[in-house]
């Protein structure tokens, strides 16, 4: 956090000098260890172990707080009789396909309950390649609006039944005690108990523990299921919804949380309304219906939907016409980065917008990124600095090994300089969900301008072209409301007008206040339905900039936070069932019985009149179906999920798996990787060996790829300035005293490290920093790589993301890139055709063939979708 | 005036000539034990003063790559990269105190640690470099801090061996001595120096001297309280061989441990001394010279 995060690192100190205890987990030792009380080193790739540890201590110790665990969590609900645990199927869940990769989730669902009912509603895409159960838990489509099931399970409050959610849960993590944590993470026991019991002490009526997480978490092919195994610990400990409390995400980047409310991914649609299947929803209603649950807030997405489709299509959407439903672009399978990059190789892609990224050097796999590049028709980047993504065709490497020449690549590229932050209006959405406008300080020079203002005009342009069509395809471009108001001799569009669309506005055309005001009849219309009342009283509300010392230890006056200013989610959890704070010294919000509604120090998130002991009539939607214990007011049951019954598509419950490149078997059970993650059969993008096939000691040493606080990602906002390059003039790895020696590493010598896709040099750091970890009896040494390097810019080297491979996670495509394994050299690499030799040696040696590391799985291959 | 060269002084503006009614002597007080290493404070200083940027070279010192202090670099942040040195303490008994179970077992990675300090001109109260200038390039501001003027330095360079800190250093290609100057414009503006504005967890203090030195003493008590018994402040005694700085430091161990000198001393102490040596030298030369006169006379 210190290293990525230094300005919210500030809050860490604050907090350790009010005599909070700062625990740091990570492989490495970084600023955030060196400030921290104590640094708790582990191999890279097994949080799920160490974290299943701690819900394991928890449960055997019955140190979980059992008033908040009975009232907000699902730990009563009973599940399914035909659901099996990983602990009945060796790794596996009830429900595997080995034919597709995929689950079932049918056994998962709580018994007797509709959530069956709900998945089977679903019905299959027409291209018959995934069945009606996968795309039901697909997170392409319930990722956002959250699965549906029903709203009262089959409860034992006693927690006794064995089909319990507490006693699955209790039975899942039983095998990863203190012993199974130090043979898989290489955390002794004793630091591992310290930690322990620092969590568990921390918590309760009284006190509070909170998780902060990066990256280091996402970028596996079990992401989602490492912050879901926080999550359980958390709601386990009562540690959600209460001040000091919570999982924060630190994002990577500056608004990350603003792009991902308001969507750059293909599959959401703002404020986490899934985006439409192309043969699954052919009409609003059977959208809404199967996508928002009928129960919780989820219910009234109807409202949200038809407001967005307003707001983008005005007068041209009525309720005829569905809203313009039809116009909204549709899915047909996976269309996340790797896939399209796939695509691209194969010639399907015509053209390619790159926007604030530099995947050349940036993503994993950087060849197979580059190789993309090379095959398009157009590609347009615009950025602050000439990137390697807009030179590719002039400086990347695969031209010195021959593989690529420039004069045969395809692709025509347009580089469009674009202004910075500090030259352009517009917010900021930071991780605490908090908006926070920034004003022009300088205008941009020359050529540069706005992403909006490209946007903008790119939009104003193409409809002038398209005006007076009459094919049909065209209307949704033309219907557009596209009338900003424009400033200065550019023509900027103005930011504030775009935020006051996103807040929305009634029938009268002025500002809303409240998303509860939303209709689905049409008569309102709103960009994002979480950012409504960011621009309450026609006042831009995120620009507020109230010191904290004027206003109450909250900060309300602050900017503004979605949703509602609520500064803290499903703060109703923060008092008993009652209404009553756990204690005084944690009280937040609470029950007013004389004024009979809900108050504190921060917005209800709860229905302010809806009192503690309402219970919701039989046949109740929406809101109305919650109960007034239901703190965790999005989901169809009002409770927190330690169990996820739907939604997922690798379990109900985390279990470690290996990482896709490991050079240990799975101690835990037999099934060594995530069973449904996604890999891809491509000449570019070859895995490592399985610990049980021959050729994995070729690559025996494990290494992470993180970030320094003196480069931003993959360096275009860094790399390019003289202050912040001698500061980090060049790409480096770190390794420990003992590598070294192994394979005769000097310090500030270099060091070139390969692995199947290829090899990069470096510059060598040697350091007790890095640590070696002794795992299942033996000793692993890790090396660590910052990756913002590549060859443009002041500070250059090669590119660390050149080692990855894309082996994804199932659920939100993300890449493993935070553990692989490597083999490390002294020296520099070889040059031109040499070092595709060295590579093929390599691969060679190890025998890896098209089939390599994938045993299980969900297989994507050269140029056919992968579902 | 009593200690024009050494010793306490209690007003170092009003002793350089401004009037009684200056502003209060301002100063950092960079307390490294929240300090993150991020080397904002080499950046913002670099970009509000326009210092020229360094040539890029990997040093392999942890992740130190600017070096030192120097005409290009005025803030500096040191990496420190070391094994944790073991203190035995003597067992008296007591009730064991510590974080929550008890004494544990040492682990190998607690024995290492990185500390990091942001270093800068610490504005001394006796200032050799001000004192040897001999253009009045070198000047003392109403703030009590010290400040080249480049359109007057000259480039001799006498400067740069007198600070005791290694501080002072001619830019090449330039000749002109360059330093931190406290953003002396900023300061005149009411702002806080660049480095302490971008400082995220306010390991750099600014504000005068007089509560900086309380405060720091007062985190000093606190760190020890909690078992840092190796705390303390450096520069902030009035009575210490350049008069007390005006920008101190809070370290987390010796200040040879960081690099800095243990126990600078002012290079023009001993000018008194000196030159009532040499004058004291002169007059026996001379007058060995008139006796001998005198006496060939006879």
């Amino acid at each position: 956090m210190a290293e990525c995060h230094p300005v919210g690192f500030q809050w860490v100190m604050e907090a350790k000098q009010r005599g909070a205890a700062v625990f740091h987990v990570d492989p490495r030792f970084t600023r955030t260890s060196a400030l921290a009380d104590a640094h708790v080193p582990l191999r890279a790739g097994t949080d799920i172990a160490f974290l299943g540890g701690l819900v394991n201590y928890v449960l055997q110790n019955e140190l979980d707080f059992r008033d908040y665990v009975l009232e907000y969590t699902n730990a009563a609900a009973i599940v399914d009789e035909r659901f099996r645990d990983t602990e009945d199927l060796d790794g596996l869940f009830s429900g595997y396909d080995p034919e597709t990769g995929s689950y079932d989730p049918v056994s998962w669902a709580y018994a007797d309950a509709t959530a069956a009912a709900a998945a089977g509603h679903r019905d299959m895409p027409k291209d018959g390649h995934a069945g009606s159960a996968s795309l039901a838990a697909s997170p392409e489509r319930a990722g956002a609006g959250g699965p549906a099931v029903s709203a009262k399970p089959h409860q034992d409050r006693t927690l006794q039944d064995s089909r319990c959610v507490y006693q699955i849960l209790k039975r899942h993590y039983a095998r990863y005690t203190p012993e199974m944590v130090e043979r898989v993470c290489g955390i002794p026991q004793e630091m591992f108990r310290k930690v322990a019991e620092a969590v568990t002490s921390s918590s309760g009526r009284d006190r509070t523990t909170a998780w902060v997480y990066s990256v280091g978490w996402t970028q596996h092919t079990v992401g989602v299921q490492y912050i879901r195994t926080a999550a359980i610990l958390q709601l386990l400990l009562g540690n959600v919804g209460r001040p000091g409390g919570g999982i924060l995400a630190l994002r990577g980047h500056a608004s990350i949380q603003g792009s991902t409310d308001i969507p750059t991914l293909f599959n959401l649609l703002p404020g986490y309304i899934p985006m439409p299947h192309a043969h699954h929803d052919e009409n609003l209603d059977s959208f809404v219906e199967d996508d928002a649950g009928a129960t919780g807030f989820w219910g009234n997405m109807k409202a949200y939907a038809v407001s967005l489709l307003k707001a983008w299509w005005g007068d041209a959407a009525t309720e005829d016409n569905d809203f313009c439903f039809g116009y909204l672009p549709r899915l047909s399978g996976d269309h996340g980065t790797y896939r399209t990059v796939l695509d691209q190789i194969a010639g399907d892609v015509k053209g390619y917008f790159v926007i604030g990224e530099n995947p050349a050097v940036g993503s994993a796999n950087s060849r197979l990124q580059r190789l993309g590049l090379a095959n398009l028709e157009w590609l347009v980047v615009r950025d602050l600095q000439m990137i390697e993504t807009a030179t590719f065709w002039n400086n990347a490497p695969e031209l010195e090994t021959g593989e690529l020449v420039t004069e045969q690549i395809p692709t025509e590229v347009f580089f469009l300089p674009a202004a910075s932050h500090t030259e352009k209006d517009g917010t900021f959405t930071n991780t605490q969900r908090l908006l926070q406008w920034h004003h022009k300080a300088v205008e941009p020079q020359g050529d540069q301008r706005s992403d909006l203002w490209f946007y903008y005009h790119l939009g104003r342009r193409i409809r002038e072209k398209l005006a007076g069509s009459t094919d049909p395809r065209d209307r949704p471009v033309l219907d557009l409301t596209w009338e900003y108001p424009t400033e200065g001799e550019v023509g900027e569009p103005s930011a504030e007008a775009v935020l006051r669309e996103i807040n929305g506005v009634g029938p009268d055309s002025s500002a809303l206040s409240a998303f509860t005001e939303l209709a689905d009849d049409g008569s309102t219309a709103c960009g994002c339905w979480i950012y409504c009342g960011c621009f309450t009283d026609e006042v831009n509300q995120p620009a507020r900039r109230k010191p904290g010392s004027e206003q109450s230890w909250v900060a309300p006056e602050w900017a503004w936070s979605w949703p509602a200013n609520r500064r803290i989610l499903y703060n109703r959890a923060s008092a008993d069932a009652d209404g009553r704070p756990w204690s005084a010294r944690k009280a937040y919000v609470w029950w007013d019985a004389t004024e009979e509604r809900w108050t504190g120090h921060d917005v209800p998130d709860f229905e302010v009149t809806k009192p503690p002991d309402y219970e919701p009539e039989p046949n109740a939607r929406a809101q109305d179906a919650l109960s007034g214990t239901d703190a965790f007011v999005m989901q169809t049951d009002g409770k927190a999920w330690l169990y996820v019954p739907t939604g997922l598509l690798d379990g109900p419950l985390p279990t470690h798996y290996e990482p896709q490149e490991s050079p240990f078997t799975n101690l835990i059970y037999g099934q060594q990787v995530n069973p449904v993650r996604h890999v891809y059969r491509h000449p570019a993008n070859r895995y490592h060996p399985m610990p049980t096939e021959r050729g994995v000691d070729v690559f025996p040493y494990v290494f992470t790829t993180y970030r320094l606080t003196e480069h931003h990602t993959a360096g275009g906002m860094s790399r390019f300035l003289p202050y912040l390059s001698e500061l980090q003039p060049a790409f480096f790895c770190e390794v420990s005293p003992e590598l070294a020696a192994q394979r005769g590493l000097e310090h500030g010598g270099w060091a070139t490290i390969i692995t199947a896709r290829t090899a990069v040099e470096a510059r060598v750091l040697v350091t007790d920093r890095m640590r070696a970890v002794q795992v299942q009896d033996r000793t692993v040494h890790q090396v660590g790589i910052p990756y913002h390097w590549g060859p443009n810019g002041l500070s250059t080297g090669d590119a660390g993301n050149e080692l990855l491979s894309a082996a994804l996670d199932p659920n939100v495509h993300i890449q493993e890139s935070k553990a692989a394994t490597c083999d490390v050299l002294p020296g520099r690499r070889p040059r031109g055709p040499d070092l595709e030799e060295l590579v093929r040696d390599y691969r060679a040696r190890a025998g890896i063939t098209e089939d390599t590391g994938i045993t299980t799985g969900r297989v994507g291959t050269e140029g056919t979708a992968s579902e | 005036m009593s200690n024009q060269l050494y010793g306490p002084v209690d007003d170092v503006a009003q002793q350089a000539g401004y009037e009684p009614d200056h502003p209060p002597r301002m100063g950092f007080l960079t307390d490294t034990s929240v300090c993150i290493g991020c080397k904002a404070c080499e950046v913002a200083c670099k970009e509000w003063n326009g210092v020229p940027g360094t040539e890029l070279d990997l040093l392999g010192t942890s992740y130190d790559n600017t070096g030192d202090l120097g005409a290009n670099t005025w803030r500096h942040v040191a990496f420190v990269e070391q094994a944790k040195p073991r203190r035995e303490l003597v067992d008296l008994g007591m009730p064991a105190m510590g974080p929550p179970g008890g004494q544990e077992a040492e682990q190998p990675d607690q024995d290492l640690r990185w500390l990091m300090m942001s270093d800068v001109c610490k504005h001394c109260t006796h200032a050799a470099c001000l004192d040897v200038c001999p253009t009045g390039s070198l000047f003392r501001t109403e703030y009590g801090t010290v400040v080249v003027q480049e359109d007057i330095c000259n480039g001799c360079g006498y400067c740069v061996p007198a600070c005791p800190y290694g501080v002072l250093d001619v830019r090449p290609g330039d000749g002109r001595a360059w330093k931190c100057t406290l953003c002396y414009d900023r300061l005149s503006d009411g702002m806080e120096p660049a480095c302490a504005k971008a400082c995220p967890t306010d390991s750099i203090q600014f504000g005068p001297v007089e509560e900086l030195r309380e405060r720091g003493q007062q985190r000093v008590e606190e760190l020890r309280a909690a078992g840092i018994d190796e705390a303390q402040l450096y520069g902030a005694d009035p009575g210490d061989g350049v008069g007390g700085d005006g920008c101190f430091f809070l370290l987390l161990d010796e200040p040879e441990v960081y690099g800095l000198p243990p126990d600078p001393i002012v290079t023009t102490r001993d000018l008194p001394s000196m030159w009532k040596h040499a004058a004291a030298a002169a007059a026996t030369v001379a007058a060995t010279a008139v006796a001998a006169f005198v006496g060939s006379r006879r």
